[in-house]
């Protein structure tokens, strides 16, 4: 779906690389659809991404309405890892699955830095 | 049984907990099955003592079988659970009218006319009044004494179903009933059951705008999605969901698998400690729903 020479492919390449990261994608946040990816075996991709997708709407509505602006950064903590998403350009989200020791704000400036790069 | 009653029994047998009650009870007292309606909207009652939907229903299933005493009784806590309830002030302007104290069913139109302008059958109330004051609403009361009802009753309970309400007809309990010491129980922090229906707490902007109801809606249905996306991750059960704005972070947990607390603070305030802060509150808020079950 991506190549590590694209720039979609490039910043998955950064996010994944973070030790605990089982996979990264890009979603189209309108329909919540798969733009990229790099995910292990067994994730089932389009189906956390319209999950992701719809958590994040309803989390920027909700803040937008308590006055806080859009969101910036989600994390879905679960007993068994987590659900990273921050929010990039053009409509996009970057969303990254991990175990659950993983380093959180390591995954967090990636995500952070691959938004900016344009993601 | 009609098939609509059938479905939404097997759906509250299904799932006890679920507020499926209040469209059961409303559709049971619509056909007029006051003894059934009564007893669908009782065992919700036990189940959400503090839903103020559910003593409006009941009220409603009361009046309907003329027993105004107790119908009173349940509207008058529906109002103490939500001060601003539309549904508790009508009815308990139709009970003020069928005993002829047309002050207290005037005031009661009133204040139900101030939350919501644009009902209007409201205002047809209010012409029933004057119809029946033989003059205009500034005149003096007319003595108390019962009256005949006439026959087009614009006061008559209303009896929308409750989820076509919006969230903002169950309003907050006063946060000393589950939030009681603390900080920022009245402006940024919130609790909810599935439904998006609050069940404590309060969110306010830091212009004091009141934002309860509106976020409470988005809300609904939060908790279904991350536990459905940590099922396919096969990540567990979740414990949090935080989230990072320009103007401040919301941390949200699940003090229960039927409700939802959101708190929300300022950027001053790091992540890590709003987690710590909410699951706090979590534990508060599962212990005082533990306590109303």
């Amino acid at each position: 779906m991506s190549t590590p020479f694209s720039p979609l492919g490039r910043a998955l390449d950064l996010i994944t690389r973070v030790r605990g990261v089982r996979g990264a994608m890009v979603v189209s946040r309108a329909d919540g659809l798969v733009v990229a990816e790099q995910l292990m075996e067994g994730i089932k991709g389009g189906a956390v991404a319209a999950l992701a997708s719809s958590l994040a709407g309803r989390l920027q509505r909700a803040m937008v309405s308590a006055g806080l602006g859009p969101s910036q950064f989600w994390h879905l903590q679960c007993d068994h890892g987590a659900l990273l998403v921050v929010p990039a350009g053009e409509g996009l989200l970057l969303v990254a699955v991990t175990e659950a020791d993983v380093n959180v704000g390591l995954v967090r400036l990636e995500l952070l830095r691959a938004a900016e790069t344009g993601a | 049984m009609s098939d609509d009653v059938k479905a939404l029994s097997a759906e509250l047998a299904g799932d006890p907990q679920s507020l499926v009650f209040l469209r059961l009870g409303e559709l049971l007292r619509q056909k007029r099955q006051f003894d059934a309606a009564s007893r669908v909207a009782i065992h919700g009652l036990e189940r959400h003592p503090h839903l103020a939907d559910a003593h409006d229903l009941l009220a409603r299933i009361l009046a309907d079988a003329h027993d105004y005493e107790r119908a009173f009784d349940e509207w008058d806590m529906t109002l103490r659970i939500a001060p601003q309830h539309i549904g508790a002030l009508k009815g308990l302007a139709f009970l003020y009218f069928k005993i002829g104290d047309l002050t207290q069913a005037e005031s009661h139109l009133q204040a139900a006319q101030d939350i919501a302008p644009d009902d209007p059958t409201i205002e047809q109330a209010f012409a029933v009044i004057r119809g029946e004051a033989g003059t205009t609403l500034a005149s003096p009361p007319s003595p108390p004494a019962p009256r005949p009802v006439p026959p087009a009753l614009a006061l008559e309970p209303e009896t929308p179903p409750a989820r076509e309400r919006p969230s903002g007809a169950v309003t907050p309990l006063p946060d000393e009933r589950i939030f009681a010491g603390f900080e920022g129980a009245q402006e940024g922090l919130l609790l909810l059951d599935l439904a998006g229906l609050v069940l404590g707490g309060a969110l306010k902007m830091p212009d004091g705008t009141d934002v309860t109801d509106t976020v409470a809606a988005y809300l609904a249905g939060v908790s279904q999605e991350a536990a459905r996306a940590a099922r396919l991750l096969d990540l567990g059960v979740w414990r949090g969901l935080s989230a990072e704005g320009q103007g401040g972070h919301v941390y949200l947990a699940q003090p229960t698998p039927e409700s939802l607390l959101l708190l929300m603070r300022d950027r001053s305030l790091p992540l890590g400690r709003l987690g710590l802060l909410a699951q706090r509150a979590a534990q508060v808020a599962r212990q005082w729903l533990e306590r109303q079950r």
